[in-house]
């Protein structure tokens, strides 16, 4: 149930990988519908390529030609693939060992959807996508041969030819944050107007939000207690680089504010004063967003501005970093 | 306990961009050079301990896995190790410990960062629910403690200047650094744009490309290497809590227990005489004068004065990050390593342009996360 503690979280980017000499040219050959692998010193054929022996650390050695048929050596079926998946209908995701190689590979296999179809021994050839880009997709999958016919062999799509040096590598992560009780306390205050904060009964210091434990005493630092929207700005920094997801056009000051009643500063935005002019030891006070707007969320503090009281003594301060 | 020896070092020519390599060939150059220096194979090798900085920054999820073939780890133990920017002075202390309790006699430890496969800002920065984006970035983060050690110490803005100038001078005589500024000077770093107020564009580190190794043994590796080992006088880590009343992240307490550790174990009483070079972690000029106040190097509030004196500079009483430092070279798992083997070359009469004549003892210095974890060695010419 969505009651406002639970919020997605997307970590989302795109890697620019660089593949190396010896990888760089396997995904050149995928391209041009080729299947490659690499000769070890002691003559093993290993494919997909790796850049160095898993047996004895050294370099490997030339390229050398594999497939295009091959063998399944062990096989587990997917009865209900996924969007993401290379084949639509049921398959299997197999290790094909390519004919000339000594290692397999991980591919999938389509056998027309009926799991009577895939079975260890499975002589296989490559399909390939006829638009190929130099990634393993271009090898669509694999699919039953009789092994007597002659294989297609696939034709360069493109003039391009070569290794592929850099690969775009697409990686996304979707969590679901659910605040835990001591947050939610602190969240739901803030979506009334108010500031909990969090007691350690031993060391009387108050955090914010409230956490389960003092990290000082080890102790449950939970003994509600309520704060005050007014402040004092310990220190500073004036953002003047841009970066996306920037609050404002910089030049802004992001401040470190030690509300009346807390022993732990919160980091905010302070406005209503040329960032040149902000001070350690200032005094300020919230500025809330309109009531209507109002969530469980820090952001319920649109930033703080000047109170107008005389600014309060560094060393009163300067331990609240 | 066995003695430690560092028998052979290696790293990359740091770059922003080494796009002819996987991240396994970068590791793999540094790992080779390492063995190189020492004269041994793949096969001489007991076990492997890698170290680098959060997954995100190339979103390869347990690298170490991946980069066993490349570090000839098969059949061995493989370690890795994670102490954010610390991680690579802690990575070469996890595999010392090894050596000095007995379990391995060769171990070969390496760090590396490929930052051009990612943005560090995007990584270090993500969306949190629940809290407005109010910054980004390391600078972000570190730029108010600057502040407040400006006020506390009335160190004035030349210091910041001073170090970001000294140690781009000290790159142009190191090989491997990866920003090579030949007219730096006082103007161009303070005509550099401001980013994080008061840090600007040249007093920050770059993003790079590199990796760094090195092969420890004992006495009896030591007594084969085919040049003068740099022997392990002392090493420790510290950690703290990134959140508690009253922390002082100026001067992190684990920061200063860690020195005091370090030195105690390598019999060193007045740090600042009898230690004759330091590579230590300073990502943002000031913490310079920072580090080297909790290092004990200095009374608090007077580390600045060093710099200002011209004391950290090559040919100065204290000469600090002589290879240019973070500074001119940040592939950020790497760079804890990166100071702990410079100090090693330091006491092994290896650093060429940038050595420190006669240099006998050298602190290597790491930090990380929110300055919350420390890594810290005291390496000598002689057996301890």
């Amino acid at each position: 149930m969505d009651d406002g503690f639970e919020a997605p979280y997307r970590l989302e980017y795109t890697y620019r990988r660089s593949t190396g000499a010896v990888i760089g040219r396997f995904l050149g050959a995928l391209r041009d519908g080729r299947l490659e692998g690499v000769r070890t010193a002691g003559g093993r054929v290993l494919s997909p390529p790796l850049e160095y022996d898993p047996e004895s650390g050294e370099d490997v050695g030339a390229p050398v030609d594999v497939g295009p048929g091959g063998v399944v050596t062990t096989w587990t079926w997917v009865a209900a693939p996924r969007p993401d998946h290379p084949v639509a209908r049921p398959f299997a995701w197999a290790l094909v060992r390519l004919d000339g190689a000594d290692t397999a590979m991980l591919h999938a296999v389509d056998v027309g959807g009926e799991p009577g179809g895939i079975r260890t021994g499975l002589r296989v050839r490559a399909r390939w996508r006829a638009e190929r880009t130099g990634t393993i997709r271009d090898l669509e999958c694999f699919v039953p041969h009789d092994g007597a016919t002659p294989i297609d062999v696939a034709r360069p799509t493109t003039e391009v030819s070569g290794p592929v040096a850099l690969l775009p590598s697409p990686v996304r992560l979707d969590y679901t944050i659910i605040a835990g009780r001591h947050l939610r306390t602190y969240l739901s205050g803030l979506a009334k107007k108010r500031i909990v904060g969090g007691r350690c009964p031993r060391c009387r210091k108050v955090y914010l939000p409230p956490r389960g434990a003092c990290p000082t005493c080890g102790v449950p630092a939970d003994h509600e207690v309520e704060v005050r929207d007014t402040g004092t700005i310990t220190t500073f920094c004036i953002i003047r680089i841009p970066f996306d997801a920037a609050p404002f056009p910089p030049p802004y000051a992001a401040v470190a504010v030690l509300l009346d009643g807390a022993d732990m500063p919160i980091f905010h935005l302070v406005r209503g004063i040329p960032p040149e002019e902000v001070r350690m030891g200032m005094r300020v006070r919230a500025t809330w967003v309109p009531d209507a707007e109002l969530a469980p969320t820090l952001a319920s503090i649109r930033w703080f501005e000047p109170s107008g009281e005389a600014d309060l003594p560094y060393e009163s301060i300067e331990a609240h970093l | 306990m066995n003695r430690c020896a560092i028998v052979g070092i290696g790293q990359t020519h740091h770059k922003a961009k080494r796009q002819d390599v996987s991240i396994a060939g970068l590791v793999r150059e540094a790992a080779s050079r390492a063995l190189a220096d020492a004269e041994m194979a793949w096969k001489d090798i007991d076990a492997v301990v890698l170290g680098k900085a959060p997954d995100m920054f190339e979103g390869v999820m347990m690298p170490e896995l991946y980069l066993a073939d490349a570090l000839g780890a098969a059949g061995k133990p493989m370690l890795r190790v994670h102490t954010a920017g610390s991680v690579g002075g802690s990575t070469a202390i996890v595999a010392a410990q090894t050596v000095i309790a007995g379990v391995h006699r060769r171990v070969l430890t390496v760090a590396f960062e490929k930052q051009s496969e990612s943005d560090a800002m995007w990584a270090l920065s993500p969306k949190i629910p629940f809290q407005p984006q109010l910054t980004a970035g390391a600078g972000g983060y570190f730029a108010p403690l600057v502040r407040a050690y400006i006020r506390r110490s009335g160190a004035p803005e030349e210091v910041g200047i001073a170090v970001a100038v000294k140690d781009r001078l000290h790159a142009l005589k190191n090989p491997y650094a990866h920003l090579r500024l030949e007219n730096i000077d006082a103007a161009m770093v303070r005509d550099s744009p401001m980013l994080w107020d008061p840090i600007r564009y040249l007093e920050t580190c770059p993003s790079s490309d590199g990796a760094c190794a090195m092969v420890l043994t004992d006495d009896e590796g030591a007594r084969r290497a085919p040049r003068p080992p740099a022997w392990v006088h002392g090493l420790a880590t510290r950690s703290e809590p990134v959140v508690f009343a009253g922390r002082d992240q100026v001067d992190p307490r684990a920061g200063r227990d860690c020195a005091r550790d370090v030195f105690d174990q390598a019999r060193v009483t007045d740090p600042r005489r009898e230690i004759d070079v330091a590579e230590i972690y300073v990502p943002f000029s000031w913490f310079e004068p920072m580090w080297i106040e909790n290092l004990g190097f200095a009374p608090r509030g007077e580390g600045w004065r060093l710099t200002l004196d011209g004391a950290t500079a090559l040919g100065g009483a204290l000469p600090i990050n002589p290879s240019g430092g973070v500074l001119s070279s940040n592939p950020i798992g790497a760079s804890g390593m990166l100071r702990f083997a410079e100090a090693a070359m330091q006491v092994r009469d290896q650093a060429g342009e940038h050595q420190v004549p006669g240099a006998r003892r050298a602190l290597g210095h790491a930090y990380g996360g929110g300055s919350q974890f420390f890594a810290m060695w005291v390496v000598g010419r002689e057996r301890p």
